[in-house]
């Protein structure tokens, strides 16, 4: 690492993931980048980069980004082997430049998961995140006027635990850091931070069921507990969400399957 | 949906599976060694032991039935799951592999799974079907005669005087050969090494582990899997030594 004040310029080597399109057959291709300011992200030297190729008339290097802080999840790719490169919570649009030396060789490359599958360069299709939300990942609420603050009583705890699962920002990491390419912690964490406070136990059940079997459908691997996945979040979120999910999952299955129903064929609270 | 669909079609459900199946068969071998450990004793402990798990006829075979369940669901289970896992990496693994923070122990679950299969294969077939060294198989040693009654939880549950197999001097012969005491040595310590991730991971997957205690639970992890292969090392590298010999043998010397 560079010192954090360094202003001495650096130059790396790029190997980049190119990809034409979808199904097409990629290959890493080498780039220099020279004279880089260590105090530009990761991305402004992708910018820096593309400007060089676009003058050169060569086809830019597609990389998708949109906040470029951290808080929207889009900019995701791999760099030396880790979702978002070096650092402990951070998105890729955090990571400076400073993080490499001089002469470094930087690998970057699409997330890998058969369930992103990549549309262009580094760019990949995580619909399926949004499809495991459609599945549960909500609350069915009154619409309206603003409800009452503090009308229904969270406890304390109970509020900061699910805030730490809200922090989620969807950004597929954990899918790509995980050996096994699960959702586990993604869907953990949509879980949890529902299920952790009075509006979301309506659905409780029903939310972790559908979300776990919509993750099973769309080809996520399964966890091993060998917990890359919160090593690699930017948001570093725990893996004690997974053991959570586990837990309720087991709970709604079982209640599932014995809990009594309603008999009667009419009326009711129809 | 029905629990048998939760519970074997899932991924969790699964994991549920092989969580409880291991946590099953950690009893089960934690059972075995204390028993096994009798043979530091007078050979009327061991010998004993086995007769008396032998008179148990009936309930033996619910035991052995139910093991042989759960090792078949374990396995069944970690085959299934790793062939989805590899699937779902997709059609173009990582240019530059990187490992954050999984341990060596949790990424070779399936190698050191499968050594332990092929042993459990080979230890049946040593010391209860005695289809390996039958010339030492404890149906082809003279019959053992109990010096005192070998009591359980006080029941005097085989007495003095019975004639029962010499497993102590089976063992005993067994262990003479290098090369099979090595396998065994080898294969517990990839059983136990299996066992360094498998014994917290099964309470993560069973959602009872926290931050809290998680510290705690990984140096238990690993003083069991250490304590754990102590003691199997201790049987096999006793014969070596000499400390543990054939009944016929200790006689002769002494
Ligand atoms: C015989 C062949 C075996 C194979 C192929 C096998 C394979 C596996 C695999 C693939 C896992 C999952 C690892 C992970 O989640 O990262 C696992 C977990 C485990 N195994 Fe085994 N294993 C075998 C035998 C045993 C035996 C004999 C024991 C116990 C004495 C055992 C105890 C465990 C435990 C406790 C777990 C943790 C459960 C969990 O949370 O996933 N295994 N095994
Ligand atoms: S671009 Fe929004 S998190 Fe990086």
């Amino acid at each position: 690492m560079v010192a954090a004040n360094s202003t001495a310029p650096l130059s790396i080597t790029l190997r980049v993931w190119r990809q034409a399109g979808p199904n097409q057959p990629g290959q890493f291709v080498d780039y220099q980048s020279k004279d880089l300011s260590p105090n530009m992200s990761f991305l402004e030297m992708l910018d820096v980069v593309n400007d060089q190729l676009t003058a050169k008339g060569e086809e830019p290097i597609a990389f998708a980004h949109d906040c470029r802080e951290g808080i929207c999840g889009t900019c995701s790719c791999t760099i030396n082997g880790k979702p978002h490169g070096p650092g402990k919570g951070v998105a890729t649009c955090q990571v400076y430049m400073r993080s490499f030396r001089d002469g470094d060789v930087v690998t970057v490359e699409p997330f890998r998961a058969a369930a992103f599958p990549v549309i262009k360069d580094l760019i990949t299709d995580r619909s399926a995140f949004d499809k495991i939300q459609q599945a549960g990942g909500y609350i069915t609420a009154r619409a309206g006027s603003a409800p009452d603050a503090n009308a229904i009583p969270v406890p304390k705890p109970d509020a900061d635990l699910a805030m730490d699962a809200a922090t989620c920002i969807g950004c597929g990491a954990c899918v790509a850091a995980c050996k096994n390419a699960s959702a586990m912690l993604f869907v953990a964490a949509k879980v949890s931070h529902l299920g952790l406070v009075p509006q979301g136990q309506a659905e409780r059940d029903k939310r972790v069921l559908a979300m776990v079997s919509t993750m099973d459908e769309l080809g996520f691997g399964n966890c091993t507990n060998q917990y890359e996945c919160s090593a690699a979040c930017p948001k570093l979120i725990s893996h004690d969400f997974i053991a959570r999910l586990n837990r309720d999952y087991f709970n709604a299955s079982l209640r599932a399957s014995f809990q009594p129903e309603s008999q009667s064929t009419g009326g009711g609270a129809g | 949906m029905n629990p048998v669909g939760f519970f074997f079609r899932s991924s969790i459900g699964r994991k549920i599976l092989m969580a409880v199946t291991g946590a099953i068969l950690i009893g089960f071998v934690v059972g075995h060694l204390v028993g096994n450990l009798q043979i530091f004793s007078h050979p009327d402990k061991i010998n004993g032991y086995a007769q008396f798990l032998h008179q148990l006829g009936p309930l033996l075979w619910v035991a052995r039935i139910g093991l042989l369940v759960a090792v078949v669901i374990h396995i069944w289970a970690a085959t299934v799951l790793t062939l989805e896992n590899r699937r779902a990496r997709g059609p173009v693994p990582y240019g530059f592999k990187h490992t954050i923070r999984a341990t060596l122990a949790s990424r070779t679950m399936r190698l050191t799974g499968y050594v332990v299969l092929a042993f459990i294969v080979y230890h049946l077939a040593h010391f209860t079907l005695g289809a390996a060294q039958s010339g030492t198989f404890k149906a082809n040693l003279p019959k053992y005669t109990m010096a005192q009654d070998y009591a359980v939880a006080g029941f005097p549950v085989v007495k003095a005087g019975t004639q029962v197999d010499d497993v102590y001097s089976m063992v005993a012969h067994g262990f003479q050969s290098p090369a099979v005491a090595i396998f065994y040595i080898v294969a517990v310590g990839l059983l136990s090494f299996h066992l360094l991730h498998g014994f917290d991971s099964l309470f993560q997957t069973l959602g009872w582990r926290t931050h809290r205690w998680a510290g705690a639970l990984r140096a238990a992890a690993v003083a069991f899997c250490l304590a754990y292969f102590a003691g199997n090392l201790a049987i096999p590298g006793a014969v070596l030594a000499g400390k543990v010999k054939p009944r016929a043998v200790a006689a002769a010397t002494r």
